[in-house]
């Protein structure tokens, strides 16, 4: 079988990060827990966020995830693309507003 | 679309989808049993804890042909519950006075031919009266559209699948146009007085997930569809049951064909809760077929797994008695309703 630096099984073993530092870990998945409780926002909406964070910090574990519980929570396709779509533009932005610095930068060596 | 059985397709058999179902007999796949589970659970053997609900399911003859059917329901089925049979299962609820609750489904139930017949008759009893209609069979003929006052008439219970708030999802697992008759036909039922405040028709609404993933949070689910319903369509209505779609038929061919099986399967043990199986519904139900065959539960009976052999298996043997000290039939499509927050007819168990 094709070796890749990410394989889909290893999604369902990420507990496991708590072998090597027990406490960190707990301490991690307590506060993850909390995050995504009901709150001020839904946890659809939770849900539809971390599936645009996902995107942005491109983890595919993270797509994988975000994916199946934005389906389970009752969020459509037109949500799940348009929250892909903030992240995109939200990437894109920061690529474009650095462009500012770029031009500061060149109006200051050109005449 | 075609059901299985007119597509003459292997899973058709009940005996071929219970070799798919069952690990020993699975190359490569090995699930626990779930009777096991359900002994380190302390619940072997599954007992009745009465019998409350008497379901009855009047036929296989339906308007849809949904993709996760588990009756493999469609206008191509003539399998049909005759008065005769239901005259029998009167009989039992005459006898039996704590069977308080009738819940007749189908195929869209509505088109056996004695269905009124029969609500007529349940109504006169005096016993709740749950009918399982899907919606668009209210708008799919004239002779149909005064269904909902007729449910008014007799106070029944309309409990209805609408697998999302989108059409798109809505129509990938129901058909084409669904989402937009179901939404006409939750219009004429509201105008009937149903799910409104204070007049005491009861319209509830039943989620499945449209794919390979579990249902989630019942009052969440609850939450959106009634705002989106609210929003965007004017629609009303009282709870949201979420049903956890089992591996049997038409969404068991779903998961093979989708290579999602093995996962699912998967994520039904891992979610295995000792909480929801204590409180699975074939614990309070009697499920009739249509030739008046006798199951622990719906999809038993579409799995022709009749009730344990000690017990009356026709309902023209009715007896209370044995029947409540019967032994519930297990298999492994069983870890459907125990997965997660449960699921039954009644939508999440705990």
């Amino acid at each position: 079988m094709e070796k890749t630096y990410y394989n889909p099984a290893d999604l369902a073993k990420f507990g496991n990060i708590t072998e090597w530092q027990s406490e960190m870990g707990r301490k991690f998945f307590d506060y993850y827990g909390e995050v995504f409780k009901d709150g001020a926002l839904t946890e659809r909406e939770k849900s539809l966020i971390a599936l645009a964070v996902a995107h942005a910090v491109q983890c595919p574990y993270c797509i994988d995830a975000y994916t199946t519980d934005s389906l389970q929570k009752g969020a459509d396709e037109a949500q799940m693309m348009e929250a892909v779509h903030v992240a995109a533009a939200i990437k894109g932005g920061a690529a474009l507003v650095h462009g500012v610095q770029m031009m500061n930068k060149a109006k200051e060596l050109t005449m | 679309m075609k059901s299985l059985h007119a597509q003459h397709h292997p899973l058709a058999d009940t005996s071929y989808q219970l070799t798919v179902l069952n690990p020993e007999q699975q190359v490569g796949q090995a699930w626990p049993a779930f009777a096991g589970k359900l002994r380190e659970t302390g619940l072997l053997p599954l007992r009745p804890l009465g019998v409350g609900t008497l379901q009855l399911n009047v036929g296989k003859m339906c308007n849809q042909t949904c993709k996760h059917c588990h009756v493999d329901a469609g206008p191509d089925r003539t399998e049909i519950m005759t008065r005769e049979t239901m005259e029998l299962c009167l009989q039992a609820l005459r006898q039996a006075p704590g069977m308080q609750v009738v819940d007749v489904t189908g195929g869209a139930p509505e088109m056996n031919p004695d269905f009124r017949w029969l609500v007529e008759q349940v109504s006169a009893l005096g016993r709740q009266l749950i009918v399982r209609c899907n919606l668009t069979i209210i708008v799919a003929n004239r002779k149909y559209h005064d269904l909902p006052a007729f449910y008014r008439q007799h106070g029944v219970r309309v409990v209805s699948s609408l697998p999302h708030f989108s059409a798109a999802r809505t129509d990938a697992q129901r058909g084409e146009g669904v989402f937009e008759r179901s939404i006409r036909a939750l219009q004429m039922l509201n105008a009937e007085g149903y799910g409104q405040e204070g007049s005491g028709l009861v319209l509830d609404l039943v989620y499945n997930p449209s794919g390979a993933f579990l249902p989630g949070n019942q009052q969440a689910l609850e939450r959106d569809f009634k705002q989106r319903l609210r929003r965007e369509h004017g629609i009303e209505f009282n709870n949201l049951l979420t049903i956890t779609n089992l591996p049997v038929s038409r969404f068991l061919d779903y998961l093979m064909e989708s290579g999602n099986y093995a996962a699912y399967m998967d994520k039904l043990v891992q979610s295995y809760n000792p909480a929801a199986a204590a409180n699975v519904m074939c614990r309070s139900t009697l499920s009739v077929g249509w030739n008046g065959y006798l199951y622990d539960c719906d999809f038993n009976q579409m799995l022709e797994l009749r009730v344990d052999a000690a017990a009356p298996q026709h309902i023209r043997d009715f007896d209370l008695g044995q029947l409540s000290a019967r032994s519930i039939v297990l298999n492994q499509h069983c870890y459907g309703c125990t997965a997660g927050a449960g699921s039954s007819c009644g939508g999440a168990t705990v």
